[in-house]
This record gives C-alpha cells, structure tokens and sequence, in this order.
C-alpha cells in the first residue's frame, strides 16, 4: 500500500493554511463532482481522492497525525503500540502515577476507529485512520459510480430481455428495452459505491455495445439492404422474396426497375427504443445482377434484343 | 401512464434543504412543480434532476444561478452525446463498407 500524499492532490504545501485547504478542495470539487462529469471514471476516481485528501487536511487531529508521521505512517501503529504498551506497564507497576496519560494520544487513536462508515476511502485511509468519516457532524458524500459495458448482439438488442449482472459481488437484474443502440448508457440508480457519512450509493453505468450485422444496416430505428435482384426480374417484373429481423416477406418488383432503385418497407425495420410496438423502416436497395458467361443462344438472344432496340430508336 | 407526485415538504425533510430553494428552482424553470390541493408536488421523473441540483448546492457552494448555468450546459453535453453516438454509429456503416 502506498503512501498518498494528500497536500500534492490539492496542490497544497504543509504549511497551508485551513482557508487555503478549503479553497483548494472548493476549486477542485468544481471540477471533478461526479454531476459534472457524468459517466467519466477517471473523474470520479479524482474526486474521491480529493474527498479523502480534504477529510484529513481540514481535520485538525486527522492532519496532525498524518503530518507527524507522514510517508513512515507504516511505522506510526507500531509506535502507537509501543506508547500504550508502556503505559499500562506504568500503570500496573507504577501505582497510577502516569495514568494522566490515558486520555493522551493512545485513547485518541482509539477513538479513529469509532469513525466507522467504510465508505469508499484508500486503503491507506482506511489503515491509518481505521474508517472511512468523521466522528462529528460531516457532510454526506455520495458513492462512486461504477461504469461497465454489456455485449449484445444485433438480434438481441432488437428484442426486451432481461439481463442478470453481477457487479461487486451483487446480483442485479435489468430490462434491456428493444431498440437499444450501440454506445447508449443507461444508468441504475443506486447500484454504485456505497455512499459515505450515509450519503447515497452511487450509480451504475451500462453502456451497451452492439455488433453489427452482417446483413442489415442500421441507422436508429431505420434498417438498411441491398437486394439482388436477376436482370430478367428487373426487366419483365416479378416476385421476390426480402428477409427482414422477423421472417421472410414477399414483394413485387415493377417491370424496368432500374438498379440502385430504393423501396422502403414501413414498419419492417428496428424496435424504436422505449416505444413498444413501434417500429422503423427496411430500405432495399436494388443491385441488378449483370448475367455472365452467356451461352451462344443467350448472347444470340441479347444480340437480337439489341438490335431491335436500334430499329426502335 | 399515471406519474407518481412527490411532496416538496418531505423531499425538503429528507434532503434537509430548505423549501424556498426548491420553490426557486420550479420559478427559474428548471423544474417542475405540481400544484394539487395548494400542496406542492415534484413528479418522480424530476426526482433525480432535483437531488443532483441539490448536491451542487450543497456540496460546492453553488447558488441559483450557477445551478442553473451549470444544468443547461449538462443538457446540451447530453444532447451532444447523443448526437455524437448516431454520428458514430452511421460512420460504423461506411467503415465496414471501407475499411482503414
């Protein structure tokens, strides 16, 4: 575990003074508040540091006992130890003489452990101070928020399911409404870090990431195809039969459909989010399919259109 | 679809804040405030909106009109975002149809 220096973090030297500490956590915390920054870790991560760093900075007997025993704050127990152990000794032995003493730093050191809370401090917070707050009145501070990414399938977002994850050890049970898109971040109350000095827990962040598929495009609800279609089909007109996300759909295709011609399918495409039973739209593109490597009778044949075509004209 | 009505007076005694601030918050238009019975009421959509308003209050000293700088701008960063992932998400179409 590592030494942290909390008057770096402020940007503070030790002889700063408790205006100068309050000032330094008031521009920071502007900075850095989860509401400000919302779904940044990074910032998130910043802020608690600077929460942390001002809950022992602006406390006198905290600040004290960090700048006593600064980056040796691994030896500070062992000393602390030493001193209640030497004053029992005085007083078992001694007749009392010292017991002045009680009330002196061994007690008060107790008295860190009282803070309780947990909360979400460093480890070295937690070892030096033993809690995660004050013991008298302290503001609340809210927990941190956690941030994870889901994996869906094209498919998958396309239907509401319901989703078990695990985060930090809990379970928790989501909704995952149709529609859903790729990079969206839905937030679940309550499901961070807990809170400290009873503050509330923070929020968890679900982005979600959708692959793409391989056969349709996707632009919000809209859906996107290219369709092959043969050139007799395209030229006399005819029947085809068009895959969409729910099965498989006829369609008449008009006599001299050019290619690159556009036919749009309302309702075929994408749940719209959050509106149930609403639907986008499936664009087919048509790519007319050039016939190669002709036998003699069909070139024979398209000779003979062709050349109708010239007396036409 | 029926929207749950929160009283102000025990948002107030929860979140230990003072009624004038969420009477002003409602007259500045950043949020909404249901008159029913000459009691006052926060629907519960508005329920996050407030609290994190209340936390930039309290917790960094932030008045009226900062608050209500500050909200505009997180809604326009949201609205960006937003338009960002669609961007992001029609630019994912081209670059499979031209890879890098």
């Amino acid at each position: 575990m590592a030494f942290i220096d909390y008057y770096k973090i402020l940007g503070l030297d030790k002889s700063a003074s408790e205006k100068d500490i309050k000032a330094a956590y008031r521009k920071l915390a502007r900075k850095y508040h989860p509401d400000l920054n919302p779904n940044d870790p990074e910032a998130n991560k910043k802020f608690q540091q600077i929460n942390e760093a001002n809950e022992v900075l602006s406390d006198a007997e905290k600040r004290k006992k960090y700048d006593k025993y600064g980056e040796n704050w691994q030896h500070g127990e062992e000393h602390e130890q030493y001193a209640r152990q030497q004053q029992q000794n005085r007083q078992q032995y001694g007749g009392g003489q010292y017991s002045g003493f009680g009330g002196g730093f061994g007690q008060g050191f107790e008295n860190y452990e009282d803070f309780g809370g947990g909360g979400d401090f460093s480890d070295f917070f937690q070892q030096m101070f033993g809690g995660g707050g004050r013991s008298h009145a302290q503001a609340k501070y809210r927990g941190q928020d956690f941030t994870a990414e889901l994996h869906l399938s094209f498919r998958e977002a396309a239907e509401t399911h319901k989703q078990t994850l695990t985060v930090n050890g809990k379970q928790i049970r989501i909704t995952i409404p149709a529609g859903v898109e790729n990079g969206q971040t839905i937030k679940i109350a309550g499901h961070g870090g807990p809170g400290s000095n009873g503050g509330p827990a923070g929020d968890l962040y679900i982005s979600f990431a959708i692959a793409n598929d391989p056969q349709f495009k996707r632009s919000g609800a809209d859906l996107y195809v290219n369709k092959q279609i043969d050139l007799y089909i395209a030229v006399l007109g005819g029947e085809i039969t068009v895959d969409t996300l729910t099965g498989k759909v006829k369609l008449k295709v008009a006599a001299g459909t050019q290619n690159g011609t556009k036919v749009k399918l309302k309702g075929k495409g994408y749940p719209v989010y959050k509106k149930e039973g609403q639907f986008g739209d499936l664009y087919l593109t048509y790519e007319v399919q050039i016939p190669t490597n002709l036998t003699d009778k069909q070139k024979e044949l398209f000779t003979e259109l062709a050349e109708s075509e010239k007396t036409k004209a | 679809m029926a929207t749950t009505l929160i009283s102000t007076t025990d948002f107030c005694t929860w979140h230990e804040v003072e009624h004038t601030f969420v009477r002003s918050l409602g007259d500045a238009g950043l949020i909404e405030i249901t008159i029913v019975d000459k009691g006052e009421f926060i629907p519960e959509t508005q329920l996050q909106r407030l609290e994190k308003m209340v936390r930039l209050h309290h917790e960094l000293d932030i008045n009226l009109p900062g608050i209500e700088a500050i909200t505009h701008l997180l809604d326009r960063v949201e609205t960006m975002h937003q338009e960002m992932r669609t961007l992001k998400n029609r630019l994912r179409l081209y670059e499979e149809d031209y890879p890098k």
